[in-house]
């Protein structure tokens, strides 16, 4: 049976890939836009840093990597641990480029787990929506705050599925599915991703889409892994929407009972 | 005169474009600037002048998640 093509739409743009990538982590320039190429996606994150001061003049520039017209760039919010630095943050991010508003929000609670600040977050998420931001927001699993931020008006809600960086993969599949059960706008699973299963399970678990980096950065080969992670997500939304068979407590025959030339 | 430049405390001969000061400071690439907590446009680069007692900030992308 063909079925109808499958895309992902956020902030009224239509992408066939369900995998969005960062850039941080890379060895350099050359492995983060051949890792990039082979995980299909076509939302890259960055971050947003002061220059060196004193630069030198020959020092390459990461939008050259990753060219605007090729991808679209979602500038996130790393490292701010209060609501006024992200808003500035994203301020930054547009003027930088060119007016694009779609922008990841997240703010940070501690170092040692990178949790979000819901409150600050909150905070933050109402300034940079009424002030036109299309926001991806990153949170916690808990469906509430999901649900929040939706009606808040983010364009797409990102709860951790374990600590930033952690690769622990999905700490907790019933809460990410009530989130995805109750949401009317894309629902991705941003951070805790180990390695390509965990990529389908969250996929398999209804996500829309699953944003990692360290996963694909800090794998032996990481372009292989990028390859692979592509293959998980599309394996875990194929089965998604396929449905899968009901568990049962016991065997079930996939061979004929009737019919055998054995027995009476 | 004093300004604040990505945190840091810089003495300047006297007003500058925020197009010169890009230029001496040897930042070509894409960047985008505050002055006092506000965006600057782009587009205000050149009349800009960055006057005593500003707090710049100079940001441009890397990578990251």
């Amino acid at each position: 049976m063909k079925q109808p093509e499958d895309t992902l739409v956020i902030a009224n743009k239509t992408y066939t890939s369900r995998l969005l990538v960062g850039t941080g982590k890379y060895r350099d320039f050359n492995e983060t836009r051949e890792a990039i190429e082979a995980s299909g996606a076509q939302i890259v994150t960055i971050a947003i840093r002061r220059t060196n001061i004193g630069q030198n003049k020959d020092e390459k520039n990461l939008l050259d990597y990753i060219p605007a017209d090729k991808y679209t760039l979602l500038p996130n919010t790393a490292g701010c641990y209060d609501a006024e630095s992200a808003v500035r943050t994203c301020r930054l991010a547009r003027e930088l480029l060119d007016g694009y508003d779609l922008v990841k929000l997240e703010v940070l609670g501690d170092q040692k787990t990178l949790y979000p600040d819901i409150p600050a977050t909150l905070e933050a998420a109402t300034i940079l929506v009424n002030e036109g931001f299309k926001v991806m927001v990153y949170t916690n699993d808990d469906p509430i705050m999901a649900k929040r931020f939706e009606q808040l008006g983010c364009v797409a809600v990102m709860p951790l599925a374990a600590p930033i960086g952690s690769g622990l993969g999905i700490r907790n599949p019933y809460n990410i599915r009530t989130i995805v059960e109750n949401a009317s706008v894309p629902i991705l699973v941003d951070a805790g991703v180990g390695t390509a299963s965990d990529a389908a399970i969250a996929m398999e678990l209804g996500c829309d889409g699953v944003l990692m980096n360290t996963a694909i950065a800090e794998a032996k080969n990481p372009v292989l892994m990028a390859s692979a992670m592509k293959k998980g997500i599309q394996a875990g939304r194929e089965a998604y929407l396929a449905g899968r068979m009901p568990r049962r407590a016991f065997a079930s025959a996939s061979s004929p009972i009737d019919g055998t030339f054995f027995g009476s | 005169m004093q300004v604040t430049i990505n945190g840091k405390p810089t003495t300047l001969s006297g007003p500058v474009s925020v197009t010169d000061l890009l230029r001496d400071m040897n930042i070509e690439g894409k960047v985008a600037v505050e002055i006092n907590y506000a965006i600057l446009p782009r587009s205000q680069f050149n009349e800009y002048q960055v006057s005593n007692g500003d707090v710049v900030e100079i940001v441009h992308a890397i990578g990251g998640g």
